[in-house]
C-alpha cells in the first residue's frame, strides 16, 4: 500500500510572542515543528506500513525551508519525501492549496493520505477534506483509531463531540488524524543519518501546472482575502485587589455578585 | 443574484444544536444590514418536528432535506445535499457550526461550488465603512455593499484577522459554538417551510456506518453554562479541584478548567476551556489558579463578568478581568462558598 502523509511546518506557538511596538507576530528565533496533528499522522502511515507493507511518502507545501520538516519525517521512517515549493504558491488560503496539492499528489499517486486534522497557526481544518473533495475520494475526518486495514479498505473510529462511529472506508480514501490516533516515535540515530542522504523531490510550479486550476492558485486566486490583521484589543481594565484578608476579598467578591445579579 | 443569509442547522440524534440556533440569531442581526431573509437549512430523517423551534428563534424561511441517507451524519450525502441546495437557491451568505460535524461538510461544500470558507469564526459583519466598501471594490466584488466581513483567531489567538470573499458565493463561514447569541425565543413566529428532494443515489453513501454510538457519559456541555468557576495550574493538584467544586456547588456553576489540568490528568477533558477546549460566554466565569495564558483568555473573554484570583499580581488574566483579587485562593474559596450559602439562606427566608 502506498501511504501518503501530507505534514505543514508551523512556528510552536506556545511560543509566539508579539512585538509590543509593532503589534505584529515575532517570528526570529521561534522554533519550526511539524504540526502535532500531522506527526501524529505520520506515526500511523508508519504503524500500517508496519502491517500492510508498502510505502509512507510525505508531502509538504511551504517554502524551501519546510526541507527541515520533511527530514524529521523522513528520521522517523519515512520513505520517500516531496516539498511542493513555487512562487507562484505563496499567499494561498486554504481553497487554493488543497488544489496545488491535490495535483501534487495526482503526480505523485497514492492509496491512502493521511493528513491532520489541523494545523495549530490557521487551526481552520479544511485542507484535509478539501484535497479529497478536489481527487474525488471519500474522507473520514477527527478519526482517533484505526481499528483494522486491509489493501482494499480500513475501518476507523470517527470522534464526535457526543459519541463515535465505527466507519468502513474503501481505498482510495483520504483520513485526518487526531492526537489520540498515535504517539508520535522519535526520530532513531540512523534514520538521522539517513534522512540526510536521501534526496528530497521538489513539485514546482512547471511539473503541476498541467494539474491546476490556474486561476484559483497563489494570493491572487485564492477566494478568500485578509482585509486587515490586528492584535486583540484589550478590555477596559478592571479592578484589581491587592493585599486583602481573605474575609475582605471575600466581601469584594459578593458584592460585584449581588451587584450584577449573580446571585 | 445571490441572495438570503443561509444557515445550516446542526442535528443530531434527530434534535436541532444550539450552535444553528446561534448562528440564526447572528444571521437575523446580519440582515438589519443586508436585508435579506434568513434561511435556515435543515438536514436529516423524520426531522420536520424540529422546524417550529428554528421560526421561533429569529429564521424566515426553512429548506427542509428530509432524507433516510441524511439519518446519520455521513460526509458525502451531507455534501451533496448542501451543494444541492446552493444550486438551486443561490445564496448570498452561508454560515455552518464549526463543530466536527461543520468542519468536516463545510470544506468540501465550499470546494466543490468554488468559493471560499472562512474556519472558526468568531466575528461577522457586513461591510459599511467606505475604506471596506473601497477594498471589497478593488479586490473584485461587484456588489460591495452585499460583502461579509469575517473576523477569526490565528496563531493560537495570538492575532486576529478579518477575511473577506470578494468574488465567489456564497460568502461561507464556519462559526464556533457558544460564540453567537440566540435571540429570545417567540413562541408566535413563525415562517415558510420549502421541502427541498435530493436525488441521492446508492454510490453517495461512499462509506458504511458499522457503528453509530452516542457517548454514555454525561458530557458537561460548558458552552450552555451560565455560571462557570475555573481552576488552573495554581490549585495546586487535583485535589484543589475539591475547593472548586465546592464553590461552584454553592453558586449553582459548573467548573471549568485550563489546558495545564487537563494536561496533568487532574481533570476531565470536557471541562476545558480555550483555543483548543471550549468557547465559554458565561453571565460569570471565575478564573482560580489561572494564569491566563493568550490560549485560555480566548475560550472565555467574552463573558459577561470575569473574576481572577491570583498570587501572581502580574499574571495576565488580571488584563481579562473585571475584578482581579491577588491572594491565596485556598483561603480565599472555602470562605466564599459559605458566605455564598449563607447569603442564599438568608435570601430564600426573607
Amino acid at each position: 500500500m502506498k501511504i501518503v502523509v501530507c505534514i505543514k511546518q508551523v512556528p510552536d506557538t506556545v511560543e509566539v510572542k508579539i512585538d509590543p511596538k509593532t503589534g505584529t507576530l515575532i517570528r526570529d528565533g521561534v522554533p519550526s515543528i511539524i504540526n502535532h496533528d500531522d506527526k501524529t499522522g505520520i506515526e500511523a502511515a508508519l504503524q500500517l506500513r508496519e502491517q500492510l507493507g508498502g510505502t509512507v511518502t510525505v508531502v509538504s507545501m511551504g517554502p524551501p525551508q519546510a526541507d527541515v520538516a520533511l527530514r524529521e519525517a523522513l528520521a522517523m521512517g519515512c520513505d520517500e519525501a516531496y516539498l511542493v515549493s513555487a512562487r507562484e504558491f505563496g499567499g494561498s488560503d486554504t481553497y487554493a492549496t488543497s488544489g496545488i496539492i491535490a495535483a501534487a499528489l495526482k503526480n505523485i499517486g497514492y492509496d491512502l493520505i493521511i493528513t491532520g486534522r489541523q494545523a495549530i497557526d490557521g487551526d481552520t481544518a479544511q485542507v484535509g477534506p478539501q484535497i479529497a473533495e478536489k481527487l474525488h475520494l471519500p474522507q473520514v475526518s477527527y478519526v482517533e483509531e484505526v481499528k483494522e486495514a486491509t489493501a482494499d479498505y480500513v475501518v476507523v473510529k470517527r470522534q464526535y463531540e457526543d459519541g463515535y462511529h465505527i466507519i468502513k472506508i474503501k481505498t482510495p480514501c483520504l483520513l485526518t488524524a487526531i492526537a489520540e490516533l498515535a504517539t508520535p516515535r522519535y526520530m532513531s540515530v540512523r534514520g538521522i543519518v539517513e534522512a540526510y542522504e536521501k534526496e528530497i523531490k521538489v513539485l514546482g510550479f512547471e511539473e503541476l501546472k498541467n494539474d491546476l486550476e490556474l486561476d484559483m492558485i497563489g494570493l491572487k486566486g485564492s477566494p478568500t482575502n485578509v482585509y486587515q490583521s490586528f492584535t486583540k484589543e484589550v478590555k477596559g481594565a478592571g479592578t484589581i485587589l491587592e493585599g486583602l484578608s481573605a474575609d475582605e476579598a471575600v466581601k469584594a467578591i459578593m458584592d460585584k455578585l449581588e451587584a450584577k445579579f449573580i446571585i | 443574484m445571490s441572495k438570503g443569509i443561509f444557515v445550516v442547522m446542526e442535528q443530531r440524534y434527530g434534535k436541532v444544536q444550539n450552535v444553528g440556533l446561534e448562528l440564526v440569531g447572528e444571521a437575523t442581526r446580519l440582515k438589519e444590514d443586508l436585508k435579506d431573509d434568513v434561511v435556515a437549512v435543515l438536514l436529516g430523517h423524520n426531522i420536520e418536528g424540529e422546524v417550529a423551534k428554528i421560526f421561533h428563534y429569529g429564521a424566515d424561511k426553512v429548506i427542509l432535506v428530509d432524507d433516510p441517507m441524511l439519518e446519520n451524519y455521513v460526509t458525502e450525502p451531507y455534501t451533496k445535499a448542501v451543494t444541492e441546495v446552493i444550486k438551486a437557491f443561490d445564496p448570498e451568505i452561508m454560515l455552518f457550526g464549526a463543530s466536527s460535524i461543520g468542519r468536516d461538510v463545510a470544506p468540501r461544500v465550499a470546494s466543490r461550488v468554488k468559493t471560499g470558507l472562512v474556519a472558526d469564526t468568531t466575528g461577522l459583519r457586513m461591510a459599511k465603512t467606505e475604506a471596506e466598501l473601497a477594498k471589497e471594490a478593488e479586490m473584485g466584488n461587484a456588489t460591495p455593499e452585499r460583502a461579509l466581513l469575517m473576523t477569526r483567531p490565528a496563531f493560537g489567538g495570538n492575532i486576529m484577522a478579518t477575511l473577506m470573499c470578494p468574488r465567489t458565493k456564497p460568502q461561507m463561514a464556519t462559526v464556533r459554538p457558544g460564540v453567537m447569541k440566540m435571540i429570545a425565543k417567540d413562541e408566535t413566529r413563525t415562517g415558510e417551510l420549502v421541502k427541498f428532494d435530493v436525488n441521492f443515489t446508492a454510490e453517495d453513501m461512499n462509506v458504511e456506518i458499522l457503528e453509530a454510538v452516542k457517548s454514555d457519559k454525561k458530557s458537561v456541555d460548558l458552552t450552555e453554562a451560565k455560571l462557570i468557576v475555573s481552576g488552573g495550574r495554581g490549585i495546586g493538584g487535583p485535589q484543589g479541584f475539591d475547593i472548586i467544586r465546592d464553590v461552584a456547588d454553592a453558586l449553582g456553576a459548573e467548573v471549568g478548567s485550563s489546558r495545564a489540568c487537563v494536561d496533568a490528568g487532574w481533570i476531565e477533558k470536557d471541562r476545558q476551556v480555550g483555543q483548543t477546549g471550549k468557547t465559554v460566554r458565561p453571565d460569570l466565569y471565575m478564573a482560580c489558579g489561572i494564569s491566563g495564558a493568550i490560549q485560555h483568555v480566548a475560550g472565555m473573554e467574552n463573558s459577561e463578568l470575569i473574576i481572577a484570583i491570583n498570587k501572581n499580581e502580574s499574571a495576565p488574566i488580571f488584563e481579562v478581568a473585571d475584578l482581579g483579587i491577588v491572594g491565596d485562593l485556598k483561603q480565599i474559596l472555602p470562605k466564599l462558598a459559605e458566605a455564598v450559602r449563607k447569603y442564599k439562606a438568608a435570601k430564600a427566608n426573607s
